[in-house]
């Protein structure tokens, strides 16, 4: 005779095993030391809390002159909304100001394209290989627009031409030294790795000085390229350098079985690397390739060193206006909640980024 | 040595091949070297169209480097070797060429993790035999519905079982229409309840008269399926023989010890 098997329904859990009693026990009061630990956190926090309330919000100035912000004694962000102008583009013409913002809105257009998929994926990354020329066409002028000199370009525009640029070029980049660096030619791989290893051994601040001083003493006589161009160009190179290892990272986490398979359909290697192991590569990598990105954003307050006033430099120098001297605290908290803004943005994005896709299912 | 069964004219090997056809694997004196270990000492294999042949052996005898030579996922380093008529050397077209006649399943699988299943089978037509899309999808297809895998045609590889995933990396292979079909341990990653799908795939396939070298310790399939096995020991082939001849009545002292460890398990 044969005995059929009734799987055993299952039961709840204990009820001091769930909810938020369980949830507070857990987190906060788990022992003695803990215990302790939550007190004193919550006692700092009370401490910290009603001043901060009071210089941000209480005593605050939102309209008003100087005068009237130094009598209230809290934060004058009248001041801010005053300077916000030169925040934003320096001392770029104001009436020529819509074309930054082209430049954004177009950033902006081929972001929504390429995430709702409104163009195949190859046109998508032709697209956004070419994006600098239109970002700097735009800002910059020449070719039918009004040129605009460069050391005009200030502010939070210039911190998001640098780091936006230098994000488009340095990530394809990155990507090929990291492939050169893998090639079987060894010319190939030796000049990728002097590269890389060169820039890696450097500070973003040395660069920024040698691009500065020394890249014009390298160049043919009458051959001139701009301080900005030339600060972009050794921003992009730092950059890579680091994305070239993060993903050669990438690379190596790929099982090679998943090249041997490919090779066995008779796929050509190039193909086999572009569509199979690259994609899965910086998949992976994906967290570690944001990280670089917003660092490369951060990196760019760097450029003050050489003279350039980008988001932070302006920020300085908002408050040297003999009109609103002594607001210092406010642009840099102004400052330093846009530079939050664009971060933590990023970051929120890779890890969106992250859920979707193949890489759920894993 | 060899004992040669006239009985059945499927299990001829290759000395007695000489029945007009041309074989259309065959390995002369093959050696190998991985740095100074010699993987494979002169291996001799004849393997005619249509035959199915069965290779085992104990684990570092060499097995897998011998059939990824076969389509040179390995660099053999010493004789010839002919697969479809065209030789196996440098040339990277003779490569491509035999690459494209010789399919090959894994025993982890190695589906593109990033691609769907669908898009896994039709990504080698479409780029290596030039297929419009819309035949590459049909093609895709037909070979899902052979592997009872239609209605995962959607899905990612990771939400397949062990089983449905080397179910589908069979039908990716046929997708490209090969000639020759190379199975390294295609069962061994797998849990005892999925063996039995894919062996089954694997048993219909010799059944339709493709050429198979298969890596497997699974005796049955062997004995059912399998025109010939081959026991490799230390790089070489020590023995080969008809599945009833290779298990019943083994001649090499090393055969009759693997087989004894083996059975017993
Ligand atoms: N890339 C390599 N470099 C050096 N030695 C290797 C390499 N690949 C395999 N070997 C060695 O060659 C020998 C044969 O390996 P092979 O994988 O062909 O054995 P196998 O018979 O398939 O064994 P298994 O049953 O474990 O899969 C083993 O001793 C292995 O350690
Ligand atoms: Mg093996």
């Amino acid at each position: 005779m044969t005995i059929i098997f009734q799987p055993s329904p299952d039961q709840p859990a204990p009820p001091t095993q769930r909810g938020v009693i369980k949830w507070l026990r857990d987190h906060f009061f788990s022992s003695v030391k803990n215990t302790i630990l939550t007190f004193l956190g919550v006692g700092i926090i009370l401490a910290i809390i009603p001043p901060l309330l009071d210089w941000f919000v209480l005593n605050a100035t939102f309209v008003g002159n100087a005068d009237e912000c130094r009598a209230a004694g809290g934060a004058c962000w009248s001041f801010v909304q005053a300077q916000f102008r030169l925040f934003m583009i320096g001392s770029y013409p104001q009436e020529l100001a819509w074309r930054p913002i082209a430049a954004g809105l177009l950033l902006l257009a081929l972001f929504i394209a390429t995430a709702r998929q409104l163009m195949p994926g190859k046109v998508a990354v032709v697209f956004w290989l070419l994006l600098p020329l239109p970002i700097y066409w735009l800002v910059g002028g020449g070719f039918g627009l009004e040129s605009v000199d460069t050391s005009k370009w200030g502010g939070l525009l210039l911190t998001l031409v640098l780091s936006v640029v230098g994000i488009l070029v340095s990530v394809p980049l990155g990507i090929l030294l990291a492939l050169g660096r893998r090639s079987n030619i060894k010319l190939i791989k030796g000049l990728c790795i002097a590269l890389i290893e060169t820039v890696r051994g450097v500070p973003l601040v040395t660069i920024l000085f040698m691009a500065s001083i020394m890249l014009p003493l390298f160049l043919p006589s009458g051959m001139e390229i701009g301080i900005l161009y030339r600060v972009q160009i050794g921003i992009i190179l730092f950059s890579s350098a680091y994305i070239a290892e993060v993903v050669r990272g990438g690379l190596q986490g790929v099982e090679s079985g998943q090249s041997e398979a490919a090779a066995s359909l008779g796929l050509h290697p190039w193909v086999t690397m572009l569509f199979i192991i690259l994609p899965q590569a910086l998949t992976k990598v994906l967290p570690p390739l944001i990280g670089r990105c917003i660092a490369l954003l951060k990196d760019t307050s760097l450029v003050i060193v050489v003279g350039l006033l980008d988001f932070l430099g302006i920020s300085k120098a908002a408050s040297q206006d003999p009109e609103w001297l002594g607001f210092d605290a406010e642009a840099f908290v102004f400052c330093a909640l846009i530079y939050w803004i664009l971060c933590f943005g990023l970051s929120r994005y890779g890890n969106s980024l992250e859920k979707r896709g193949y890489a759920a299912y894993r | 040595m060899m004992t040669i069964s006239h009985s059945n004219p499927q299990s001829a090997d290759s000395r007695t091949g000489s029945q007009a056809e041309q074989p259309i694997i065959l390995l002369d004196k093959v050696n190998k070297w991985y740095g100074d270990f010699h993987v494979l000492k002169n291996v001799d294999l004849a393997v005619r169209k249509g035959e199915r042949i069965v290779i085992c052996g104990p684990s570092g005898s060499g097995k897998s480097t011998l059939i990824r030579c076969v389509n040179r996922l390995e660099e053999h380093q010493g004789g010839t070797i002919l697969v479809d008529g065209v030789e196996l050397n440098d040339n990277t077209k003779n490569i491509g060429h035999i690459r494209r006649e010789v399919g090959m399943c894994f025993q982890h699988f190695n589906l593109f993790p990033h691609m769907t299943i669908l898009e896994n089978l039709i990504f080698a037509p479409i780029w290596v035999r030039k297929m419009p899309r819309a035949e590459a999808v049909e093609t895709a297809m037909h070979y899902l519905n052979r592997v009872n895998i239609a209605e995962q045609a959607h899905k990612y590889p990771g939400q397949l079982s062990g089983g449905q995933q080397q179910r589908v990396a069979i039908a990716r292979s046929l997708c490209m229409a090969p000639k020759i079909m190379l199975f390294d341990e295609p069962t061994s990653a797998l849990d005892p309840e999925m063996i039995k799908e894919v062996l089954d795939v694997m048993a219909e396939l010799a059944e339709e008269g493709m050429t198979m070298l298969c890596v497997t310790h699974e005796m049955g399939f062997a004995k059912s399926v399998a025109d010939r096995v081959i026991f490799m020991d230390g790089g070489e082939i020590v023995e080969q023989n008809t599945p009833t001849e290779f298990f019943d009545n083994p001649q090499v002292d090393r055969t009759q010890a693997f087989l004894s460890q083996i059975l017993h398990n």
